[in-house]
């Protein structure tokens, strides 16, 4: 397969607009761990941003940062470390999940709109990113947003490719605004709750004025194993304070241990945000996103038909399912289940017989669908960029 | 009408005025369609009053489905439109042209849904801020963005502009609060785009319209996250002798690690305006003002207001002075938010709204001194410290002939100040009329062109709000393909 390894954004462009011209369909390719996320991609060449690497700006005092697509996260995470900060989205890493290698980079976790646990206290991914530069599918040059946090200058389209998996643009260079890194935190666990009785323990914390910025439920080992955990971050006083608070809030859903050992509670939500239950185990892996007081009985239903594991983040709102291999992974259930609530389920991971079966996102009302294609046919008018990868092809409507 | 330019009404609209104005009133109510010149006059303009237009026809329609039916009449008679909140606008996002209808979403003002347990409400766009938050306080729960107008600007406006306030630090602004909304296309469609869940499943389409300036479509309902209140809030003053201080105090309250849910910024003229105006008990004979606020158990406020004045004392404040009791805190605050009331008694004033990068505060404020003097303008700044995002409010007298254009361009000189040191050109006030020709100050043509391609997406004739945002001459050729296809 043709590739192109461009060392910077001007030759990025002129590599775009030579495949635009050829109509050659690339896959863009950062450090190659989520590769298997959205549907097939028909690609004749690859489009690799491994030459655009660096952190382009960094103002501690102004809490922001941006760097080139192809950094690394864990280059951005250990200089922003250094100041005492960090990036308030915890992007996931995905490989154990995916079964991928290479080194997760910040243009594939914005593309990919990857938000860890905090994002329901600090945001997502799409609201840390404040700007963008891309190259579109004609290869000209994009800036959108910029590097002040409030700014309303034009139509946010830092938003629209966050997310987007690459089919809008090519991501060059994207700016964040970032947080003061806690002084500590800490996360207290409920044992052996069932899935209804723990979302309402992560609902009563979450609407608390506690600011707990962690909220999972993660499954049972062996039976009677599950735990159900709360975190909070920030200084220490505070962090106790909460803590006692939030004991005593949660005391009816049973006996609550708190953790503010370093590593534990860092494995819990490492263990959280990369899914790491379903990291080593067979099956197709869905996420879902729902109101969180839904979830429970959705998933209840779900297993009454077919044999699965839920993790539950983001207070429920984020439900992790691991389904058998078999036919389409349970598809249509669980897409006409989600549906039927309000939410959507994407599918993250499953045999390539799967992926070809099953549209890897939900599928569109026709409004919304025409707006999209829409909007890519005008970034993209040649169709070279992950072609297929959002789409639902026609054979795929009826799953 | 001052040196804005506006595109000259269609004809072919204007010469079918009553005909249009009959179908409107079929689709949607006879008493929800006003025409006469003399009921139309509270819709000729919007907060930013030095522009005005009589439009063609207003409509105030009473459901999602009025709306449709009105956008389904104007896309058919090609006939622009100018969605309107509250019409509190600074930038003149909700002028009209006279050939448009308004519609205006302010009969749209019920709450549909209330979940605690999940976190969110649903409302109808004409519901205000400030009406949201007093929907579910009663249970703890507040709406965190709050700008100045949170009293009186609706939330459809809201989306529109992606409004702020002095709160977003630690909240986010409206695109962050904003979780689904209801839009009715140009072609009558009615659209649900998000919904009270995370995250979209496709494009973030939703993304997109917070901010479009309501030239999409018509968000006639919104889904908003709600939070639980903390359990108090205290303020602090810092007066200090020079504004580059107070501006790297701000920088080593960050540094340090504490993240205040608010930290505005004032200098002299507009500490005495307030002052006078609000009684606050603001120090007057200070050069820049401080107000930080924290949040939390009162212990937890005493320990960050402990750190705040630890990094503050390295600065030398002539005063620092920590609010006592509600009361104080309320004054404090009323002082800040009635800081454009306050100019304007003073005098006429325009409102400016860049952001800049917070380390290039000193050589801003610095700069527009300068300005000032070369204008012989009054200028006073009040702003958003945390976030960069200026306020500057430039003084001038509307009956002396000149000023206004005086004070334009000296507003104009600020903004392309604020893009230069790597800024933008408006933070929450949005683009509308005032700084549309601007944008080729902040973008190139590909860089507009890349959002008017969003909006072909969603109003392919260009009908939507069409002459604000992007300068005439960049929009024209899409503007006039509509023109052509209507006639």
């Amino acid at each position: 397969m043709e590739t192109f390894a461009p060392a910077d954004e001007a030759e990025l462009a002129t590599m775009v607009a030579g495949a635009a011209r050829r109509a050659l369909p690339l896959r863009i390719r950062g450090g190659g761990t989520r590769l298997s996320v959205g549907n097939p991609v028909a690609a004749k060449a690859e489009l690799r941003l491994s030459g655009l690497t660096g952190i382009t700006l960094y103002e501690p005092a102004a809490l922001t940062i941006g760097a080139r697509a192809g950094t690394p996260i864990a280059e951005i995470e250990a200089a922003l470390a250094a100041e005492g900060q960090h990036l308030p989205f915890e992007p996931a890493d995905w490989r154990r999940l995916l079964g991928s290698e290479g080194e997760p980079t910040i243009g594939g976790a914005i593309a990919c709109g990857v938000s860890g646990p905090r994002r329901i206290q600090a945001g997502s991914a799409r609201d840390a990113a404040i700007g963008v530069r891309f190259v579109d599918g004609t290869g000209a040059i994009v800036r959108n947003g910029g590097r002040v946090m409030k700014n309303v200058t034009g139509y946010d389209l830092v938003k629209l490719m966050c997310g987007a998996h690459g089919t809008l643009g090519v991501l060059t260079e994207i700016v964040f605004k970032i947080l003061p890194r806690p002084e500590t935190a800490s996360t207290l666990v409920l044992h052996g709750l069932d899935d209804a009785r723990a979302i309402a323990a992560l609902s009563a914390a979450l609407a608390s004025p506690f600011d707990v910025n962690g909220a999972a439920h993660l499954p049972e080992d062996r039976p009677g194993q599950a735990r159900t955990c709360v975190r909070v971050e920030g200084f220490e006083t505070s962090v106790r304070y909460r803590m006692e608070r939030l004991r005593a809030l949660l005391a009816p859903f049973g006996e609550v241990e708190i953790t503010s050992d370093e590593q534990t509670h860092r494995g819990i939500w490492r263990s959280v945000r990369d899914v790491e239950a379903f990291g080593a185990r067979e099956g197709a892996v869905w996420k879902m996103s729902l109101r969180p007081s839904l979830a429970p009985a959705l998933v209840a239903g779900l297993r009454a038909e077919m044999d699965l594991d839920a993790v539950y983040d983001w207070g429920g709102g984020l439900v992790w399912l691991l389904v058998p291999q078999a036919a389409e992974a349970g598809a249509s259930r669980i897409r006409n289940a989600v549906s039927a609530v309000g939410g959507h389920a994407t599918l993250i991971r499953a045999t390539p017989e799967i992926r070809r079966a099953a549209p890897a996102f939900q599928p569109e009302s026709p409004a919304i669908a025409a707006i999209s294609q829409g909007i890519r046919a005008r970034f993209d008018p040649a169709g070279i960029f992950n072609p297929g990868l959002m789409t639902v092809r026609s054979d795929q409507q009826a799953a | 009408m001052h040196r804005i330019e506006m595109p000259t009404p269609d004809p072919q609209v204007l010469s079918r005025r009553a005909e249009i104005i009959a179908a409107l009133r079929a689709a949607a109510g006879t008493g929800d369609v006003i025409s006469d010149p003399a009921e139309t006059l509270a819709y000729e303009c919007d907060a930013l009053t030095a522009y005005r237009c009589p439009p063609l026809a207003v409509a105030l329609p009473r459901s999602t489905q009025e709306v449709a039916a009105i956008l389904k009449v104007c896309s058919s008679f090609g006939v622009p439109v100018v969605p309107r909140g509250s019409g509190t606008s600074l930038a003149g996002g909700a002028l009209p042209t006279a050939d448009c209808v308004v519609i205006g979403v302010s009969r749209l003002n019920r709450v549909l849904e209330v979940d605690y347990g999940d976190r969110f409400i649903r409302v109808q766009s004409g519901m205000t801020n400030l009406s949201v938050t007093a929907a579910v306080e009663a249970e703890g729960f507040f709406y965190a963005p709050d700008p100045s107008s949170q009293l009186a600007c609706a939330i459809a406006g809201n989306v529109a502009m992606n409004s702020g306030g002095a709160h977003c630090l630690k909240y986010g602004v409206t695109t962050n609060n904003l979780l689904g909304v209801t839009l009715v296309t140009i072609e009558g469609e009615i659209i649900e785009i998000g919904g009270p869940f995370c995250d979209p499943a496709g494009y973030d389409l939703l993304g997109v319209i917070c901010g479009s300036e309501g030239q999409f479509g018509i968000v006639t309902e919104a889904v908003l996250r709600i939070l639980k209140k903390p359990e108090g809030a205290r303020p602090i003053l810092m007066g200090f002798d020079a504004s580059e201080t107070a501006g790297a105090c701000v920088a080593d309250i960050i540094k340090a690690g504490v993240l205040p849910v608010a930290m505005e910024f004032m200098d002299g003229p507009a500490i005495v305006a307030c002052e006078n105006f609000a009684h606050a008990g603001y120090p007057t004979d200070v050069e820049a003002l401080l107000i930080v606020e924290v949040e939390g158990s009162p212990q937890e406020i005493d320990d960050q207001l402990a750190r705040i004045r630890q990094v503050a004392t390295r600065h030398s404040p002539r005063v620092m002075r920590e609010s006592e009791s509600a009361l104080q805190s309320d004054l404090i605050w009323k002082g800040r938010k009635a800081a454009f009331g306050a100019m304007g008694q003073i005098a006429d004033y325009m409102c400016m709204d860049g952001t800049i990068p917070i380390s290039q505060l000193p050589f801003v404020l610095r700069r527009m001194g300068e300005m000032a003097k070369e204008y012989g303008l009054a200028v006073a700044n009040v702003f958003h410290a945390g976030d960069g995002n200026l306020h500057p409010l430039i003084l001038f007298d509307a009956n002396k002939p000149g000023d206004q254009d005086k004070c334009e361009a000296f507003g104009s000189d600020i903004l392309r100040l604020c893009v230069e040191v790597g800024g933008c050109l408006t933070g929450e006030h949005g683009v509308g009329i005032e700084k549309r020709d601007l944008m080729v100050h902040q973008f190139t043509a590909d860089d507009m062109e890349a959002q008017m391609r969003v909006k072909d997406a969603f109003d392919p004739a260009w009908l939507l709000n069409p002459a604000k945002v992007f300068p005439m001459e960049t929009s024209h050729s899409r503007r006039h393909a509509n023109r052509s296809r209507a006639a």
